[in-house]
């Protein structure tokens, strides 16, 4: 009846059990809060069914700084565990669950927070930026965003039922076979990672179409924003690296659940194929996390520089340079894996060779500084901190890609400073900047400038305390996922300051969430009248904070890169306002209703409950057909309407 | 830099009561599932690389030249090549409209498919009750795997197949009716194309 679920699962370490519980109140509290205002209908109709993309965007964006909570959670946890188990102490984590810890920490971040944050971005911004009222497939968008929803929903379900996977981020075999993990924990790693593998899948479909098919008349691939460029890669590159992923955990599933041989050697099976296989996904996925923070600084330097962007030709052909090659790198993650001498340098050339067109990217936002108007607020701040991590973390990267090298410092402490310098120097830094950037956009109001900047000195210099001496520890020898070392070794001081970095850091986090609820509350107060605050170049900023539920009263024509501007500086006509009627696809609870099931399918498989597991997924099947069976229906919003719209914007922006 | 804009010319044979006059929808559904199709094109190829890599791991089983027939291989290709013939027959009657053959073609189409299907779970079956399953060896986890994943695929077509009779059953050729007529016969073809490469590297190059 209840599979492999039994009350056993339910027990935990202290700090786990405080973490339960405090989750348990606070979503108590959230739902206590939700009745106590009325808001269930309003949830409901506004976000729980929407197909609006700026709604879902925002979803989006609040799931991932949940998740980011629980992720920073784990890496606290793991860097006073370290900070605290040298020589005698043993800190205050179990080895067993400073595996778990880290295991999740990865998983939390790169699927939830990272991917979470992009097609946040991605909801929010590209129909903006592409003159669209809306995306190609808006019920195939919420049916995405909905099954990362159930996905997260999952990874935090695992916290307080049973135990998580202790095998690392990606699970490698054999440590993930059923001989060395027995339990549910690697189970619930590949429902989490394959329910949000296939949203993510259904997203990219959607949003390369809707930048394909849907961009206004006039805008051609060259003339579009660098920031839907970058997107467009980057989901050229999730259909292409995300197939492989959910193929590979399927055949882990098929060695878990059927007792297949893909992994076990014991059965003639190939564990360096999982290996390949799920790099042949991850070095891809990294670049789908940082090609969109690529976008946001190439939005954000011309705009604070008041200068066209430089080179932006090569700024796209970059873009498809690293498309193209971050396809023929995987093997620099496992140079260890003892593939011949010849096998190793060509994939270390590869790998050089993506320092060129990151190159030309660095030099282009400096170019574009270079004799311009440049304006020192937070979003430039977030980019100068970006060049110089980034730089120090590419530097790094082509050191590692060497094999030699990457032979001395493989799975050391040097590789974790690496690749947290590009995912939080780069990718995180560039999701802060656009998050100051578009927040007027998005909400109306601004976001408080001088609390921006003391979080930003915070996470800057958190950023190369918390990291830096990452870089001496692995020269020295300290391995990835050290849980315990030896007073003799000499790392605890670099250990506590590296602890010390990651409070500074959590002081900058804290300051962002407390400068969120200042502007949300004080929002009537630094609202965004005009719609442009920052006189930018681009379609988003040509119509009002927060967009209306249309987007473009009149979709715009365009015939340049920075159609913007060149409205504003009288070198392109004003566009003349014949309004018409607009049709907008109603909403529907379907993806809502798709993801539970797919959150009750996972759960069950995890624990072998396999009936409702086929209840589950009849379910599926039957709400699939049902939306396909029901015809399309659509709101209209008549002409007079938009007219009104408008016109209370116009009137409200000449008050400003 | 006026000559760069691209205007919208209305279709004058377009259903203009139609939220979507031009039909937009259509090309955007139908490209958008030619993306899904590649998405499922590198999801086979990892299939085909796994066995590529390992079906000579046979761990001490048998090999595929003892355990495949070439006849029934080959019977299933044809039986499922007809069936691409009959979806075909089935979009012609679709484009001229007439409800009735395209209920009759898929119904055709219907049927050969779920013969490929029984033909292929009898193979199985059989493989399993003389000891040779997917915990045999490596080699066999490989074969299920990829040939179970197109029949499976091919499964979910049948069902698909179902749905849009259905809907042609009750509602005729329509807008709607029509373009999932074209993504579901695009699908069908697809498998017909994955079985091919299945045919050629499992069946053909496991015998030689």
């Amino acid at each position: 009846m209840f599979g492999k679920l039994t009350l056993e699962a339910f027990k935990h370490e202290p700090s786990q059990t405080f973490a339960v519980i405090s989750m348990a109140l606070g979503g108590i509290a959230l739902i206590g809060l939700i009745f106590y205002l009325k808001r269930w209908k309003w949830l409901w109709q506004e976000w729980f069914t929407t197909v609006d993309p700026k709604r879902i965007g925002i979803m989006y964006i609040i799931v991932a700084l949940i998740l980011f909570s629980k992720g920073f959670a784990d890496a606290l946890m793991m860097r006073m565990h370290q900070a605290l188990s040298v020589g005698d102490a043993h800190g205050f984590l179990s080895p067993g669950h400073f595996q778990e810890v880290f295991s999740a920490h990865g998983t939390t971040m790169i699927f939830f927070v990272g991917m979470g944050m992009v097609f946040g971005f991605m909801n929010l911004i590209i129909p903006l930026q592409i003159g669209a009222r809306d995306v190609a497939y808006p019920f195939l968008n919420a049916l995405g965003f909905w099954l990362f929803a159930s996905a997260a929903t999952l990874s935090l379900v695992s916290l307080a039922i049973g135990r998580f996977s202790a095998t690392g981020w990606l699970a490698y075999p054999p440590l993930s076979g059923l001989e060395y993990s027995p339990g549910e924990g690697v189970d619930y790693w590949i429902w989490i990672v394959q329910i949000a593998g296939v949203g993510t899948t259904l997203s990219g479909i959607n949003f390369l179409v809707t930048i394909l098919k849907m961009r206004c008349p006039g805008m051609k691939l060259m003339t579009m924003p660098i920031f839907t460029w970058s997107i467009l890669c980057a989901m050229v590159l999730v259909i292409f690296a995300f197939p492989i992923l959910t193929a590979t955990l399927c055949m882990l599933t098929l060695d878990r659940y059927l007792g297949m041989h893909f992994f076990t050697v014991s059965g003639g099976g190939n564990l360096m194929m999982y290996v390949n296989l799920v790099w042949a996904w991850g070095h891809p996925e990294v670049y789908i996390l940082i090609l969109p923070a690529f976008g946001i600084f190439s939005e954000v330097v011309p705009t604070f520089s008041e200068k066209r962007l430089f080179g932006y030709v090569s700024m796209v052909w970059a873009l498809i340079l690293i498309t193209f090659l971050s396809f023929i790198v995987w093997l620099h993650h496992f140079f260890t894996m003892g593939a011949s001498a010849n096998v190793n340098a060509f994939f270390g050339i590869m790998t050089m060779l993506i320092a060129i067109p990151t190159g030309v990217k660095i030099f282009n936002w400096l170019f574009t500084k270079f004799r311009g108007r440049v304006h020192f607020d937070s979003p430039m701040l977030w980019f100068f901190a970006f060049v110089l991590n980034f730089t120090i973390g590419g530097m790094t990267g082509i050191l590692l890609s060497a094999p030699p090298v990457d032979f001395q410092v493989h799975n050391s402490l040097f590789l974790i400073a690496h690749f947290h310098g590009m995912v939080i120097g780069g990718m995180l830094f560039g999701v802060f900047c656009g998050f100051t950037y578009w927040f007027p956009k998005v909400t109306g109001f601004f976001l408080s400038e001088r609390l921006n900047q003391y979080a930003f000195w915070c996470w800057f210099v958190g950023f190369l305390l918390a990291f830096m001496p990452l870089y001496m520890l692995g020269f020295m020898g300290a391995t990835r996922r050290l849980d315990h070392y030896e007073e003799a070794t000499n790392w605890n001081p670099l250990f506590l300051t590296v602890a010390a970095g990651a409070f500074i850091i959590l002081c900058g986090a804290v300051i962002q969430i407390y400068g969120l609820f200042m502007s949300i509350k004080n929002r009537k107060k630094n609202m965004d009248l005009t719609g442009d605050p920052w006189n930018g170049r681009t379609l988003e900023w040509s119509i009002p904070s927060p967009p209306p539920i249309y987007n473009f009263a009149i979709i715009p024509t365009v015939d340049q890169i920075d159609p913007l501007w060149a409205i504003k500086r009288g070198q392109a006509p004003k566009p003349h306002y014949d309004y018409e009627d607009i049709l907008l696809p109603k909403n529907t609870p379907m993806g809502l209703y798709i993801g539970i099931l797919s959150l009750i399918f996972g759960f069950t498989m995890t624990w072998h409950i396999f009936w409702l597991a086929l209840v589950s997924l009849f379910g599926i099947i039957g709400c699939v057909i049902f939306k396909l069976s029901s015809p399309a229906e659509h709101e209209v919003i008549t002409a007079a309407e938009v007219k009104e719209i408008e016109a209370a914007y116009l009137r409200r922006s000449i008050t400003a | 830099m006026t000559d760069f804009t691209i205007h919208h010319t209305p279709d004058p044979q377009a259903d203009t009561s139609l939220p979507d006059p031009n039909q937009d929808t259509f090309f955007t559904t139908v490209l958008g599932f030619w993306m899904y199709l590649m998405t499922d094109c590198v999801f086979f190829a990892a299939f085909f690389a796994t066995y590529a890599v390992l079906h000579n791991n046979t761990f001490g089983g048998p090999s595929s030249r003892e355990l495949f027939s070439l006849s029934t291989a080959f019977i299933e290709t044809m039986i499922l090549l007809c069936s691409s013939v009959t979806c075909g027959m089935a979009m012609l009657a679709a484009l001229r409209g007439k409800k009735n053959q395209i209920i009759a073609w898929l119904a055709v189409t219907f049927l050969l498919g779920a013969s490929f299907m029984a033909l292929e779970l009898h193979e199985f079956t059989h493989l399993v009750e003389s000891g040779n399953s997917w915990t045999r060896s490596a080699f066999l986890s490989s074969f299920f795997a990829l040939v179970g994943t197109h029949g499976l695929h091919v499964s979910i077509g049948l069902l698909w197949m179902f749905v849009v009779t259905m809907q042609v059953f009750y509602w005729g050729v329509t807008v709607d009716t029509f373009r999932r007529l074209v993504v579901f016969s695009l699908f069908w073809h697809f498998l017909d194309v994955v079985w091919i490469f299945i045919f050629t590297f499992v069946y053909l190059m496991g015998v030689i």
